[in-house]
């Protein structure tokens, strides 16, 4: 029966465990480093590098079944849905939305501004 | 049918008589046995939310004071709105219908994990007394929705609602997780994903969206307490946060969570409706599509309830776009039910006079609905009475009309005897017309701009709420009505036989009330669900 | 599941499941169901984590010199290595080592231990210095949303933090089964959940290094 469980042998998890403390390095060297915009995208690819190796190694998703995978991976899904909706909102509030409270009844700040999908 | 012995057989070995005494059922692993205690508690519950909702439209009698001040009527509404809600309809039709009838129309013995699914029941109860516990020290007023900054401020027991509801959401987590493994993995032998009922398919939808969104509300309340307890801020303005950001995190769950409320109700009617008109269901690939499809657009439309929070436009006109798109699945599924009672031998049973109530109701909720994703339009109609009816005409109108539809069409199920036939019938029209009195006129209070929640209000609308409280009296009475027959039916009803209605689905091929373990032998399926004519 | 016997050893399968494996197969979705809804229980704060650094970059970049990285990546590589070391023991597990399982997970406990008294000292150091949730900051800053990255960085390690005492708990537990010899080839499910749980806390933390920490 323990022919359908996968065995990640002390070799390969060992190979795993230094390559995970060689990218951890990797991302404080890179941290110390400046690539201007690039800073934050290489941060982030070098976590999910490491990220990747945890989920299909430790955790054995590459062994795991295709049901197993689709569950895991959909919470992403979902998470990007969250972040991308909100920073429609967020990232594209106009400044003057948030009028001083003297100047919510001033009817000529309104009228100034336009009015979109008309 | 049966001879004698077959039948004494099945009397003792039937769930309810398998084991005696009050510890036996609190103890049980039975899935059957928690579908029960839930539905007495949450029945429970729903008495208080249902007292609180007289309160409200008792005082709303007559314009200023009737008979309580202004505090305890925003308190009334606030434990109106978080009981109805978080411990009535949310786990109503999946934790206590669902808990019954979803093993065993997959045809399996227990739930995956019965020990995880008493755990649940607990955790509901200790989450929903905690939240009920405050009516005694220091109640809470923020209504059910929690918005930052007065949640922050207000005095009362706010935190203790919060853990309430962080508790009963991880109850649903619980359960939602247990459900989607036991349809992933306990079907029968030949129940194939394509010969599934359409209550397992809406059921497992809402499991999903139980797993996808419930964790973000409790992660935003345990926020909101730390909020109350230390000030971390991000909520806060004063502090550098963001109070807007609070309705984001609460509304990407509590717009899911409409469908969680509304998803088995369909479940439900897509049961009722092929059974009784003796027909298969019209389109089963596209009414299990469009469930998936409903639950997929659930997460993307939230913002709709936040046109006037100050979220930016392009979000506001994105939501409002996306939100037009519910009408279409959900406009599948409408077509699907009347398609199915084209043509068929309709028999006019109590279940299929709630389910016809449903499709009244919920047409004038979901309508009601496209009106509101109109970005213009919502900005008239937002926090006026028009969205309170809206939304009671698809979660009460909806959910609850299906609850009783599925309560009336398994009752036979559940307890063994037939409910009484005339009594039910009475009970729905009651029900029926109390509802539509109630909320009819809050549509017209609110195009003419009335606010929700106000406790006073200008002497104009005074016909029109005396005429939504009459209504709402005749709703109790229609629902104590109900009630107390199908408790006099659990006594004197006539005694029930297998399959009353000759539906197809497995949990009928039991006996009713069912054995311990649900089947003598494992059952194996060969035809689809609604297959009526092979 | 042609040749279906009942498991030999300790460990029956509950009665509504086929056979050991099939329940295995179960449990085994349902922790990935489990570790489904955990991404999402965090994920409001990594929205809040990257609206508010995506507005206010400056104050985050402040913020984030006000921590010790040296003692960030320190606790990186003693979270791995407990990651490892639980791998260790998922296999001797699997293989039926039981010395060698419970050796393991008592190494994990330790890392795990060891990562909680380096978060400690961080945070008596965060404490003392006024650098706290924004409703209690008294350090002097430049920015006026650099006390928000500290609300959030206390939310999100302190959530992470009681992830790992729950994982303490549930190590603890696996391991005095393990000294019961109650694992073995045929069984060996909640090592594997256990297992599946830690490696996900640790999976956590890879991203909370870099996006607290390393900010330039």
């Amino acid at each position: 029966m323990n022919t359908h469980h996968h065995i990640l042998s002390v070799k390969h998890c060992s190979i795993i465990f230094g390559t995970l403390l060689i990218f951890t390095l990797l991302t404080v060297a890179a941290a110390h480093m400046d690539f201007g915009y690039f800073n934050f995208p290489l941060a982030m690819l070098i976590a999910t590098i490491k990220a990747s190796l945890v989920v299909f190694y430790f955790m054995g998703l590459k062994f795991d079944s295709t049901e197993n995978r689709v569950i895991f991976f959909s919470s992403f899904i979902f998470l990007a849905i969250f972040i991308v909706l909100i920073s429609s909102d967020v990232l594209f509030r106009k400044a003057d939305v948030y009028v001083p409270h003297n100047e919510i009844f001033n009817a000529k700040k309104f009228s100034s501004e336009e009015v979109p999908h008309d | 049918m049966y001879s004698d012995t077959t039948a004494d057989q099945e009397e003792k070995n039937n769930y309810l008589n398998h084991s005696k005494g009050i510890k036996s059922w609190l103890t049980s692993l039975d899935h059957k046995r928690i579908g029960v205690m839930y539905l007495f508690s949450i029945l429970i519950f729903f008495l208080v939310g249902g007292i609180f909702a007289l309160i409200v439209r008792t005082e709303l009698w007559g314009p200023t004071k009737t008979f309580i001040d202004a505090n305890t009527y925003n308190q009334a509404f606030t434990y109106h709105g978080t009981i109805m809600t978080f411990m009535v309809i949310l786990p109503l039709i999946p934790s206590a219908i669902g808990n019954i009838i979803l093993p065993m129309q997959l045809g399996a013995k227990d739930v995956a994990f019965p020990r995880l699914n008493l755990i649940s029941y607990y955790v509901y109860m200790s989450g929903a007394l905690l939240a009920v516990v405050t009516l005694f020290v220091g109640r809470v007023d923020t209504g059910w929705t929690f918005y930052t900054p007065y949640s922050i401020r207000t005095g009362g027991a706010t935190i203790l609602v919060l853990a309430g509801a962080f508790l009963m959401g991880f109850a649903a987590i619980l359960t939602a997780l247990n459900f989607i493994v036991t349809v992933h993995k306990l079907r029968a032998p030949g129940l194939t994903w394509s010969k599934l009922p359409l209550f397992i398919w809406c059921l497992y939808a809402t499991n999903i969206i139980q797993m996808l969104a419930t964790p973000v509300i409790a992660l935003t309340l345990m926020l909101l307490t730390f909020e109350r307890l230390m000030g971390i801020g991000i909520f806060d303005a004063t502090l550098g946060g963001d109070p807007v950001l609070f309705q984001h995190f609460f509304w990407f769950y509590s717009h899911p969570a409409v469908y969680i409320m509304i998803l088995p109700a369909m479940g439900i009617i897509n049961e009722v409706i092929p059974v009784f008109s003796r027909k298969t269901i019209f389109g089963y690939g596209g009414m299990a599509v469009a469930v998936f499809g409903i639950a997929l657009v659930s997460f993307v439309v939230w913002g709709h309830h936040m046109f006037t929070s100050g979220q930016s436009e392009t979000a506001n006109f994105i939501f409002s776009l996306i939100t037009m798109f519910v009408a279409v699945p959900t406009g599948i599924k409408m077509f699907g039910w009347i398609a199915t009672m084209y043509q068929g031998s309709i028999r006019l049973d109590t279940p299929m006079l709630y389910a016809l109530s449903f499709l009244f109701v919920f047409l004038v909720g979901g309508l009601t609905g496209v009106f509101l994703a109109t970005l213009p339009l919502n900005v008239h109609l937002t926090d006026t009475y028009f969205v309170v009816a809206h939304f009671h005409y698809t979660m009460v109108g909806g959910a609850i009309m299906a609850f009783l539809a599925g309560l009336h069409y398994w009752y036979p199920k559940f307890v063994g005897k037939m409910y009484l036939e005339i009594p039910a019938r009475i009970g729905c029209v009651l029900t029926f017309v109390g509802f539509n009195v109630t909320f009819l006129p809050q549509f017209v209070m609110g195009i003419r701009g009335l606010p929700r929640r106000y406790y006073d209000y200008p002497p104009e609308f005074t016909q029109l709420n005396q005429v939504s409280t009459v209504g709402s009296f005749l709703i109790a009475f229609g629902l104590l009505w109900t009630f107390l027959f199908l408790i006099i039916s659990a006594y004197k009803g006539p005694k029930a036989p297998r399959n009353p209605w000759g539906a197809n689905t497995l949990e009928w091929q039991t006996s009713s009330p069912p054995y311990h373990e649900n089947f003598e032998t494992q059952p194996i399926v060969t035809k689809g669900p609604y297959d009526y004519h092979s | 599941m042609s040749h279906t016997q009942t498991t030999p050893g300790k460990h029956h399968f509950a009665h509504h499941f086929k056979d050991a494996h099939h329940e295995f197969d179960s449990c085994k979705v349902g922790m990935w169901l489990f570790l489904l809804q955990e991404v999402l229980f965090f994920a409001p704060l990594f929205v809040a984590y990257s609206l508010f650094r995506s507005t206010h970059p400056e104050a985050f970049l402040e913020a984030s010199h006000l921590l010790n990285w040296k003692l960030g990546a320190f606790n990186t590589a003693v979270l791995i290595s407990s990651s490892f070391t639980m791998a260790l023991g998922v296999n001797a597990a699997q293989r039926g080592l039981h010395r060698k399982t419970v050796k393991y997970l008592a190494l994990t406990i330790l890392f795990s231990i060891i990562f909680l008294i380096v978060k400690y000292f961080e945070y008596t150091h965060k404490i003392h210095a006024g650098l706290l949730p924004a409703g209690m900051f008294s350090h002097p800053v430049q920015h006026d949303k650099t006390p928000i990255f500290f609300s959030i960085y206390f939310m999100m390690t302190g959530l992470h933090g009681i992830h790992v005492l729950i994982g303490i708990g549930l190590i603890f537990w696996i391991m005095m089964r393990a000294k019961n010899e109650e694992f073995g080839p045929e069984y060996f499910t909640p090592v594997e959940l256990v297992g599946l749980y830690w490696h996900f806390v640790d999976l956590v933390w890879i991203y909370l290094f870099p996006l607290l920490y390393l900010i330039r």
